[in-house]
């Protein structure tokens, strides 16, 4: 079906809030290295399956899942998994940017002074590198002591990638990473979402159905908790196999 | 169930409605065209001829609306394809009005010579040809792939009729070698007809693909 491997597979996956189920029996493949998008209406489920994906949940009282999700082969819902180390395997990057109110150093150093370092790179060479991935090292490296929160919306959004990818995570999950930037960030951020798939396996939430048909391999679509339709994004968008699917994204109803 | 895309909806209804104008056009010059060669009508030749510039002119129009429906819309799925089909669809067209224009021609150039024979096969070619014409534009209009893939088979029907003209063609000929002038001209005429129902058979293709998603050859035509 691929020429990669799943780095994430959630198998027969529910997910209820309360009694309202919001995923049912959600069965998925995310490969490894590429760029997996959700679609769907309002209310579909694909941001509570992104969420699930580290565990984000959890929180919410009266939250429950049923089912598993392997990564790596290994069931995340498995009694005895720390979700804090989860989380550093699986990062996020939210609608929002939503950078802390501090340097832009120490918001990208954060997370590894939480996590500490694992000794190899020096903090100063973990944020440079990070910064230089999310693509905004170059824009900063003279202000690194200027507030985050002083940056434009789209540099604000890659400080918060740069922050995600600062505990060096193996996925990066995002929940409509540009829907608060204007088109030439969201340009950015998609041209860097390209070149950090080589590097990260990417699942990305978006209303934006040209964008999910610009950057991603795969597309799954979910309506009302299922899964309708999982293929090759460039499948999905000339000749879904669903009658549902094509008239969401042709814009019959959404 | 409603669509929040009414006005694109009504876009792509409006394109639909000027390829079927751009199908009798083409329909229209077919039938006028083997008229004219019948009856010696030069005048209506004439108007084939001219009438040729309307076509090319009504197919530009088309496909600069797809190109902006394209750049504006960004359509997807089955809405890209109808865009995609009706781009390839105006292109078949086009070209089977360049043979009835071709055919005029012919007739201008036979103009007010004596006849070879009365000429019968020929118009069952072009009365056939047009017939496929209209059915697959129906078809185009009715989603319907079964029927699509049907009229494919009626080309043979065509190339068979395009054998016994080029056969008995031959025989004025072998017989006597002052008519090969004339039956040369038939024979092409015969040659416009054959081309002109293969490119029906693509319009075919196109309305598989449109409705399927799949792009392949159905018809495999003799010729």
């Amino acid at each position: 079906m691929g020429d990669s491997e799943a780095k994430i597979e959630a198998v027969r996956f529910s997910f209820y809030y309360g009694k309202r189920q919001a995923l049912k029996d959600v069965n998925l493949r995310v490969k490894e290295h590429q760029i997996t998008a959700l679609i769907g209406p309002s209310g579909c489920g694909k941001s509570t399956f992104l969420r699930a994906l580290n565990r984000m949940n959890d929180i919410i009282p009266g939250a429950r899942a049923e089912g598993e999700i392997m990564l790596d082969g290994q069931n995340i819902y498995a009694p005895g998994v720390d979700v804090v180390d989860l989380r550093k395997r699986v990062g996020m990057v939210f609608q929002q940017p939503n950078p802390f109110p501090k340097t832009i150093f120490e918001n990208v150093a954060f997370g590894p002074r939480v996590l500490g370092l694992d000794g190899k790179l020096s903090m100063d060479e973990v944020v440079e590198k990070s910064l230089r991935s999310a693509a905004l090292w170059d824009e900063v490296k003279d202000v690194l002591n200027k507030s985050g929160l002083a940056l434009s919306g789209g540099q604000q959004q890659r400080l918060c990638i740069a922050r995600a990818l600062a505990t060096e995570p193996e996925v990066l999950l995002m929940d409509e990473p540009c829907s608060a930037l204007d088109p030439q960030s969201t340009l950015r951020i998609e041209e860097l979402m390209n070149e950090l798939k080589a590097r990260y396996t990417i699942v990305i939430v978006t209303h934006n159905m040209q964008q999910a048909a610009r950057v991603s391999d795969w597309t799954g679509f979910l309506l009302l908790g299922d899964l309708v339709e999982y293929d090759k994004t460039a499948e999905l968008f000339s000749r879904p196999q669903d009658k549902r699917t094509d008239d969401y994204i042709t814009g019959r109803f959404g | 169930m409603p669509s929040p895309r009414e006005s694109f909806g009504r876009h792509l209804h409006e394109l639909q409605d000027d390829l079927l104008v751009m199908g009798s056009m083409v329909e229209k010059a077919l039938e006028r065209s083997m008229e004219s060669l019948k009856n010696r009508n030069l005048e209506m030749a004439h108007q084939v001829i001219e009438d040729d510039v309307k076509i090319n002119q009504k197919r530009f129009d088309i496909e600069e609306k797809c190109v902006e429906l394209i750049a504006t819309q960004q359509p997807m799925a089955s809405d890209l394809r109808v865009i995609i089909a009706v781009l390839n669809i105006i292109v078949d067209l086009e070209r089977i009005a360049d043979h009835a224009e071709g055919n005029a021609k012919i007739a201008v150039m036979i103009g007010k010579e004596p006849p070879l024979k009365p000429l019968i096969d020929l118009p069952r070619m072009n009365q056939k040809t047009v017939d496929m014409l209209r059915r697959s534009l129906d078809a185009f209009c009715n989603r319907d792939a079964d029927a699509a893939r049907s009229i494919c088979g009626d080309d043979d029907e065509v190339d068979n009729l395009y054998d016994q003209v080029f056969r008995e063609l031959l025989t004025f000929m072998a017989e006597d070698p002052k008519t090969i002038t004339r039956a040369t001209r038939l024979i092409w005429v015969g040659h416009n007809l054959e081309r002109s129902a293969d490119r029906v058979t693509n319009i075919c293709e196109r309305v598989v693909y449109l409705v399927t998603g799949k792009m392949s050859e159905i018809c495999v035509s003799k010729y």
